[in-house]
């Protein structure tokens, strides 16, 4: 399936989000990680259903508004916005990573809103037993051993990543992850524990039992801290569970969402 | 022209294997595996002899900087080593402190604060650097969020510019400094405050605030004069485009400088240590040193399209080639007529008026680094002081209360 791609402009400009949208049935937002929006096999099967709207973060890629959303609390606010403009009053939010972390954050915040949630290796808590890694503080070329279960398969390979010779597009991976790291610095922990009883919605952890990034670990204490939650490991899975058991991940999560 | 002492206090003891054993010089190398609190003692003993040693023998100014968990530079408070110089410089020469890395200091008013101390303490002889920091102190040790580094900064100069100009107390209600009463006591000495030293590795924000207020720009890089150069007419460029004066003296610039009686004697002196610095101390994974956010996007596009210095510096290193060092300008080294002739020619081709020498390198001991500061206050600073004039500026960024002249011992010679 092929996603319209448009801007949407909130707060009088402020804000100019590249958005992509496809498909018809309950709203459905998803919110992406720190690698950036792509249209994925995930967003294709759940667009069967739903109509599903994937705006990029402010400052990630072509998107603007990053100057107005200072902290969490912003950025939670901004999501109200967004969904108010979208006329959505209620949606199931999926998010992966830091998108994870967003959606548990709009989630408490918000749980009026939030029909159901999916949350996909969230960041958003701290385990000094499994500190999350500092992935702007390594050589790019370890990451894959740390995302994928399988850093040298057909997954890996395909994930797109910015040409080491075209200044341009290290540029723009550059201020994509600044646009994340605005939110997470210098540890993801921004006191979400605290908030996460506010959570009513039903809530499905999909985690990667490989996720070396995220360790699987972290699923345990967003099941034990959400009311009605439940975590599902994925076997032969890393940090991108969605891509690299697309089928098992997609069906855990499509047969939540129905 | 003024001739500044720099020191960066570097650990000069690093293992043979360092750089092959460790990730980096800078905020990850172990301490308890590598940093020996009785070698640091005896280094700071030596480094503030060697100071001391520079006011004796005339140096105009004495500076002093800030990092945190790095190996070239342990000088995590450089206001206690300009509080011990203070004192204990009875040649008056400047103390400059460049700098206090701004952002890293909640509220920034402790900054208004040690330097003013610091200038009552000195009589008058601060200069307040002002550094942005790099990315290694402000965002990875110090954990500033990237994107925060920058406003930080902005917000924290201007909060200490009030506190030492406006009557207190009085509220200031910025973003991250939030501060009912505004009065610190004291207040500096020199009026309307110690003149204000930029510290800059090229972002272009920097020359623009230097210009814009009038302070001086310092470009710190141990890249040398020749790549200096594109950064030093971008500032030029920008002075001339923001309708300032092209006073020499509104600029500085670091240079490794290693003097001996002959140019083949500089080699065999100082090779060994110049390479330690060039191998290790800049040992940095390029992952640190520029953590997304941390530039801006305007400086951002600006330094990707720059060529950078660090890759030519490393290929000479990975030849062990000291003719490449010498040849591409990363240290000025040779007989006292060599390195005055090379000072003169890159000073001038810079247009600074403010040299930031930087005379202890690497694991230089330190009867060699009194040797090397020695033969550059005998034999080459006296013949720089003259540089700029004949074009007759005024210096107006010198401390108030330093000496402003070469002293009557130097000027004799003694």
């Amino acid at each position: 399936m092929q996603p319209d791609e448009s801007v949407l402009e909130l707060r009088d400009g402020r804000f100019k989000i590249r958005t992509l949208q496809a498909g018809s049935g309950d709203p459905l937002l998803y919110v992406h990680g720190a690698g950036g929006l792509f249209w994925d096999p995930l967003l294709d099967a759940l667009a069967a259903n739903h109509r599903v709207v994937a705006p990029e973060h402010p400052g990630a890629g072509e998107s603007q508004g990053l100057e107005y959303v200072e902290d969490l609390w912003d950025l939670v606010l901004y999501y109200n916005e967004l969904l108010d403009h979208l006329g959505i009053d209620r949606a199931k939010v999926v998010g992966h990573s830091f998108g994870g972390m967003v959606a548990a954050e709009l989630a408490c915040n918000n749980p009026e809103r939030v029909e159901r949630l999916v949350l996909i290796a969230p960041i958003g808590l701290w385990r000094d037993d499994h500190p999350v890694p500092d992935i702007s503080g390594m050589p790019p070329e370890r990451l894959p051993e740390l995302v994928f279960a399988d850093p040298q398969g057909p997954v890996a390979a395909m994930l797109p990543r910015p040409d080491p010779n075209d200044p341009e597009a290290l540029f723009r991976a550059s201020m994509t992850m600044a646009s994340v790291l605005q939110f997470i610095w210098p540890l993801p922990d921004k006191g979400l524990s605290k908030r996460l009883y506010r959570l009513k919605a039903p809530t499905l952890l999909v985690w990667g039992t490989e996720d070396k990034l995220v360790h699987p670990a972290y699923g345990e204490d967003f099941a034990a801290a959400i009311a009605n939650a439940r975590l599902e490991l994925v076997e032969g899975a890393g940090h991108l569970p969605q891509l690299e058991q697309a089928e098992r991940t997609i069906g855990l999560i499509t047969g939540f969402l129905s | 022209m003024k001739s500044i002492f720099f020191h960066l206090m570097p650990y000069r003891d690093l293992p043979d294997d360092f750089e092959q054993r460790y990730e980096s010089v800078w905020v990850t190398p172990p301490n308890q595996e590598l940093c020996d609190p009785v070698k640091v003692t005896q280094y700071y003993q030596w480094n503030l002899d060697e100071l001391e040693l520079a006011d004796q023998l005339g140096f105009d100014g004495l500076g002093v900087n800030e990092h945190h968990q790095n190996a070239y530079g342990f000088m995590a408070s450089p206001n206690l080593m300009a509080a011990a110089l203070a004192r204990r410089t009875p040649n008056k020469s400047a103390i400059l402190v460049l700098g206090n890395t701004l952002a890293l200091y909640q509220p920034a008013l402790r900054v208004a604060e040690e330097f003013a101390m610091l200038d009552c303490m000195t009589e008058g002889r601060l200069a307040a650097g002002f550094p942005v920091g790099t990315s290694m102190d402000v965002n990875r040790c110090y954990g500033v969020t990237p994107t925060e580094t920058r406003p930080r900064f902005y917000e924290a100069h201007d909060l200490i510019i009030k506190a030492w100009t406006q009557p207190g107390p009085f509220a200031y209600n910025g973003r991250f400094n939030k501060l009912r009463y505004v009065n610190p006591w004291p207040l500096p000495l020199q009026k309307p405050h110690p003149p204000v030293w930029l510290a800059g590795g090229g972002s272009i924000e920097t020359y623009e605030m230097a210009v814009n207020h009038d302070y001086t720009y310092n470009f710190l890089s141990f890249f040398g004069y020749q790549f200096a150069k594109k950064v030093m007419d971008t500032f030029w460029e920008t002075a001339d485009r923001l309708g300032a004066d092209r006073n020499p003296y509104r600029a500085g610039f670091a240079q490794q400088i290693c003097v001996a009686e002959t140019d083949a004697q500089a080699e065999e002196l100082y090779r060994e240590h110049v390479m330690y610095f060039f191998k290790k101390c800049l040992h940095i994974p390029p992952y640190f040193m520029e953590t997304p956010g941390y530039r801006t996007k305007r400086s951002t596009e600006f330094v990707l399209k720059s060529n950078t210095p660090a890759e030519r510096a490393a290929a000479a290193m990975a030849r062990d080639d000291w003719n490449a060092l010498v040849d591409g300008g990363f240290v000025i080294a040779g007989s006292p007529d060599t390195v005055t002739e090379r000072l003169i020619e890159a000073c001038k081709s810079l247009r600074v008026g403010n040299l930031i020498a930087l005379l202890q390198i690497g694991s230089m001991p330190h009867e060699l680094t009194k040797q090397n500061i020695t033969l550059f206050a005998t034999e080459v600073m006296p013949r720089l002081r003259s540089l700029w004039q004949d074009e007759g500026w005024e210096h107006k960024w010198w401390p108030q209360g330093a000496r402003q002249e070469a002293p009557a011992a130097a000027v004799a010679g003694e």
